[in-house]
């Protein structure tokens, strides 16, 4: 312990270490310390990521291959979806849906935001630990459940869920309608409102460690990027999330109790249903108020992950950090009033329409203001290419990629043609999928050693990103073309269809792109659990960062810190400043005397 | 099976790398310092190198894809307003891959230009209000352009004016078939209702209304060139999408709401399947078609139909376990044709009448009496096996 430890704050943490022994069960079960919470939702958004990714490597499979016969697709899916190694079409849409889902939530919200949120905001804004310990562990805990639950419909009877991750009623409130949506969907949504839960606790938590636990003189202008992205995504997180939570309850209040909320004027299976006077577009509504502010919960803390990452590794300061933090709060803000792009030809007022088609394509501008700050953070950097700086490029590319078809599904005119169709598969998974695992990937690679004390292995991480990067252009750059010819979503085969018969051809490169792509995500799982028993011990701080995080220990610590927290004397960017010789100075070190802010 | 093989030779492949890497790791041993995981100056240059490269493989890529997939999207469009539609693609498209190839021609060039080294320093740029104001405007400017160009079309596509002479069709969507009504000779669709389904009358309409006494229900889809067809839609179960493709159109049937959508034919069915491209698109696909035949030909099975093009409409919303196949052809006829087909048709009251007609002579051959309760007995029966049969076909 550090001599000067003195203050009685500092005081009471100090006899709280000592006083307090860690059980196997507090430490690594309900441990209430942040650090331990932000790997275990790691290990279970990645956990979650192989079984997302991997169903959707069978359904390509099934798409490139229609109706054929594949041994392990008997093994996996049973004699009851895919007898004799062909896969029926009801499961082919709950692999859909549940791909979807998972990976949306589970992967890129609780295993992205959940990870990283954890993990930086009390080590970078230079607090001991969450505001509430407790409750943080709650919400991993009940993001854990919700987990459960999801994988335990896949084993009912009838099947998962498989009316589309947007689970738009009729089709997910009637079993007669499609089978997964009897006892697999009633699982789907409890084990959301769980997850809705988690999120929520978990958000609060964030917002409430960011404003009230900053150490001395960290100002909220002197915050690094990824603090703001975080912060900014828990609010929107707290704001939308209840909305999703009040459309699953009234779904499932037609669902079982016959209310008729979304329902109304319904002849299936040969009788009349009771449902009145309800509406399917009003569960549109509700669910992309929450589904719309959804995909900047996943992409914005990828963001910040990269703005800090890029910083570092350029040994330069982020182009525009106000910029970055207004863009930031201009895309929250517009997020919560975009909703209805994707409802264009729901058979709502085409005069809302023409509203949302104003709002949505407005959300280019702070988009390009942030694409134009990172390609000018590179500009004259000098730049270190360890594996995450690789990722945040990548990041970069895809988000412009794919950001850049938005400009098509945002505009109400031109979205009447390829709604629903394989272009906005391409333009979804390139600028919310691809560019937040990117991110995810970055920040796993940038704070490994600050997580487990050692480094990955760079060599597996360039190969990781370079196979990953190619398949990722390799399979949704084509995709484009296949939507641009008009083959809807969700089509279990093409076959039914001749006038698509040429499109059959991309379809097998697309997949055999999926699979080597799929496969080469093993180098990552080798390296990361490997690295973590066996990596090279790392340094205090290996990237030479200018934020908090680097100045505790590499042996994680209840509190962060052994002695007092860290004041803080500047912003998180001063590399390569030209008042210093060291190309960083860490926000811990005090201005030099007559030393200039040089930055806005 | 040959997939397994590939994906265990894809293992395999991976196995071998980190392999490689192991070997080359264990070669740098006297090198291995604390630091050994962090990027040195060799990586930076061999990475930089391959940025370089990976812009080269965009931009290639990019190039190659347009070359060999450009013809699959959709061409002319067959409708009015699909030309606008077109030319807002069009220039919107130009504009993208004008900012994508300088931005990732930018963000790879600056990656390969700057990689790092250990005697340089950065150049500390930590913001500048020009530059910033320049890539906020210029985009707002374009994107102004855009949204009035958008909302433009969108307004003159989705407002249908009350007073415009239009054929009015319903289009009617279940799990998994489309059916089509017309509205007859008074040009206004009889009310309906899902709770009135009955019999034949599947569609549910209201046969006491009198707009509906010559409204005609058809499952092929017909409409005159030159004419503007607006089409109400509704559904019977779930979401469905009636999607056009070829016409640029397309709106949701909502259970208990109608939606509309309206256009103009441009293009008959069959002058459609002349244009040059089309005739281009179908022998290839005839092409595949064949060999695919051939294939199927020598394990035994049945060879595929050569194919010629029709319009489809397609169902654009998942609606259930057989949404991949929910489609009706759509022909579009010269007007005198049309007049001609639809002329043919008989009208729903027609066919209520004529399904019960066919009805009596069964029940005639029994003794009976001519009593109104047996008549009602009949129709009770006759309505129960078909719901049952009804409900059959909806199970399945």
């Amino acid at each position: 312990m550090s001599a000067e430890a003195h203050g009685h704050d500092h005081g009471h943490d100090h006899e709280h270490e000592h006083h307090h022994k860690d059980t196997f069960i507090t430490k690594y079960i309900f441990s209430i310390d942040h650090k331990m919470i932000a790997k275990q939702y790691l290990i279970t958004g990645i956990v979650m990521g192989v079984i997302g990714i991997a169903m959707s490597l069978l359904f390509r499979m099934q798409l490139a291959w229609p109706e054929e016969s594949f041994k392990i697709f008997n093994v996996l899916l049973g004699d009851k979806f895919a007898p004799d190694g062909v896969m029926a079409n009801d499961i082919y849409l709950a692999l859909v849906t549940i791909h979807g889902t998972i990976m949306v939530f589970f992967v890129l919200t609780a295993g992205l935001s959940g990870t990283f949120s954890n993990l930086l905001i009390p080590l970078q804004i230079g607090a001991r630990d969450m505001a509430s310990g407790f409750m943080n562990m709650i919400s991993y805990w009940l993001f854990f459940l919700s987990a459960v639950v999801m994988l335990c419909s896949l084993f009912v009877e009838a099947g998962p869920a498989s009316a589309g991750w947007t689970i738009y009623p009729p089709l997910s409130a009637l079993p007669q309608a499609i089978p997964g949506s009897g006892t697999g969907m009633t699982l789907w949504l409890v084990s959301m409102a769980i997850f809705i839960a988690s999120s929520l606790m978990g958000s609060l938590n964030y917002i409430v460690t960011v404003l009230n636990l900053r150490t001395k003189g960290m100002s909220m202008t002197r915050l690094p990027l990824t603090i703001w992205t975080f912060f900014v995504t828990a609010i929107i997180g707290v704001i939308s999330f209840p909305v999703l939570l009040s459309a699953a309850l009234l779904l499932i209040f037609d669902r079982s109790f016959g209310t008729s909320f979304f329902l109304s004027d319904i002849y299936i299976a040969g009788e009349v249903l009771h449902y009145q006077g309800g509406s399917p577009v009003l569960f549109e509504h509700l669910f992309w108020f929450l589904g719309h502010p959804e995909v900047y919960i996943v992409i914005l803390p990828a963001m910040g992950l990269v703005s800090e990452i890029m910083a570092t590794n350029a040994r330069k300061p982020i182009f525009g950090y106000r910029a970055m933090i207004m863009s930031v709060l201009a895309i929250a803000f517009l997020s919560t009033i975009v909703w209805g792009h994707h409802m264009f030809i729901s058979g709502m007022n085409p005069f809302l329409g023409s509203v949302f088609t104003f709002t949505t394509l407005l959300i280019a501008i702070p988009s390009a203001v942030k694409a134009f700050n990172w390609i000018t953070t590179l500009w004259k950097g000098n730049l270190q290419f360890n594996p995450a700086m690789l990722f945040s490029i990548g990041m970069v590319s895809t988000f412009i990629t794919g950001g850049l078809t938005g400009i098509i599904l945002g505009d109400s005119t031109l979205d009447i043609n390829v709604h629903d169709t394989y272009f906005v598969i391409a333009h979804f998974h390139l600028v919310m999928g691809i560019s937040a695992l990117y991110g995810m990937f970055a920040g796993i690679y940038h704070w490994f050693p600050k997580m487990y004390g050692r480094m990955l292995n760079k060599n597996l991480g360039y190969i990781h990103f370079w196979v990953t990067a190619v398949c990722a252009y390799g399979v949704f750059f084509p995709m484009h073309f296949i939507g641009l010819a008009g083959l809807p979503r969700r089509y279990y085969t093409n076959t039914n269809f001749p006038l698509f018969d040429d499109l059959q051809n991309v379809n097998v490169l697309i997949t055999t792109f999926a699979l080597v792509g799929g496969a080469f995500q093993l180098v990552f799982l080798y390296n990361f659990f490997s690295s973590i028993f066996y990596g090279k011990k790392a340094t205090q701080n290996p990237w030479k960062s200018t934020t908090l995080e680097w100045t505790t220990p590499v042996e994680h610590i209840h509190g962060n810190w052994p002695g007092e927290i860290p004041h803080v004397y500047r912003w998180p960017y001063d590399y390569s400043n030209p008042n210093h010789d060291v190309d960083f100075v860490p926000q811990n070190v005090p201005m030099k005397e007559g030393e200039e802010v040089l930055h806005h | 099976m040959t997939s397994l093989l590939v994906i265990i030779v894809l293992v395999l492949l991976a196995v071998a790398l980190w392999q490689l890497t192991k070997i080359f790791d264990l070669t740098q041993v006297g090198a291995s310092s604390d630091d050994s995981q962090v990027a040195s100056d060799n990586d930076n240059n061999v990475q930089g190198y391959i940025m370089f490269g990976f812009l080269a493989f965009i931009y290639i890529f990019t190039i190659y894809g347009l070359l060999k997939w450009g013809n699959l999207a959709l061409h002319t469009p067959a409708s009015e307003h699909g030309s606008l539609v077109d030319n807002l693609m069009n220039i919107t498209w130009v504009l993208i891959f004008i900012v994508q190839v300088i931005t990732q021609g930018l963000l790879y060039w600056f990656s390969f230009k700057n990689r790092g080294n250990k005697d340089r320093k950065a150049l500390f740029f930590a913001d500048s209000n020009k530059l910033e104001a320049i890539w906020s405007i210029i985009p707002s400017v374009v994107l102004a352009c855009l949204i009035l160009y958008g909302l433009y079309a969108w307004n003159n596509i989705m407002f249908v004016d009350k007073d415009e002479d239009v054929i009015e069709i319903e289009l009617y969507a279940q799990q998994f078939k489309w059916t089509a009504r017309y509205a007859g000779q008074d040009n206004v669709l009889g009310k309906a209702n899902v709770r009135l389904i009955e019999g034949v009358n599947t569609l549910g309409v209201d046969m006491s209304d009198p707009n509906a006494q010559d409204d005609i229900v058809v499952s092929e889809l017909h409409i005159p060139k030159g004419k503007k067809v607006h089409f109400k839609m509704r559904s019977q179960d779930v979401l469905h999408s009636a999607y056009f493709p070829h016409f640029r159109a397309q709106m949701n049937c909502v259970p208990g709401m109608v939606t509309e959508f309206a256009f103009v034919p441009t293009y008959t069915t069959a002058e459609y399947r002349e244009l040059p491209f089309m005739v281009e698109k179908v022998a290839n696909i005839n092409k595949l078609r064949a060999e695919r035949s051939a294939e199927l030909v020598a394990k035994g099975g049945t060879a595929l139909d050569p194919y010629t093009f029709d319009y489809l409409l397609l169902c654009n919303k998942i609606c259930g376990a057989s949404h991949y196949n929910m489609q009706m052809k759509v022909v579009v006829d010269t007007p005198e044709d049309y007049k001609k087909w639809l002329s043919e048709k008989t009208t729903l009251a027609q066919d209520i009448k004529a399904a019960a007609a066919a009805e009596k002579p069964a029940e005639g051959a029994a003794p009976t009496t001519d009593t109104a309760a047996k008549v009602i007995d009949t129709v009770k029966t006759v309505v129960d096996t078909v719901k049952a049969a009804v409900a059959k076909v909806a199970m399945k």
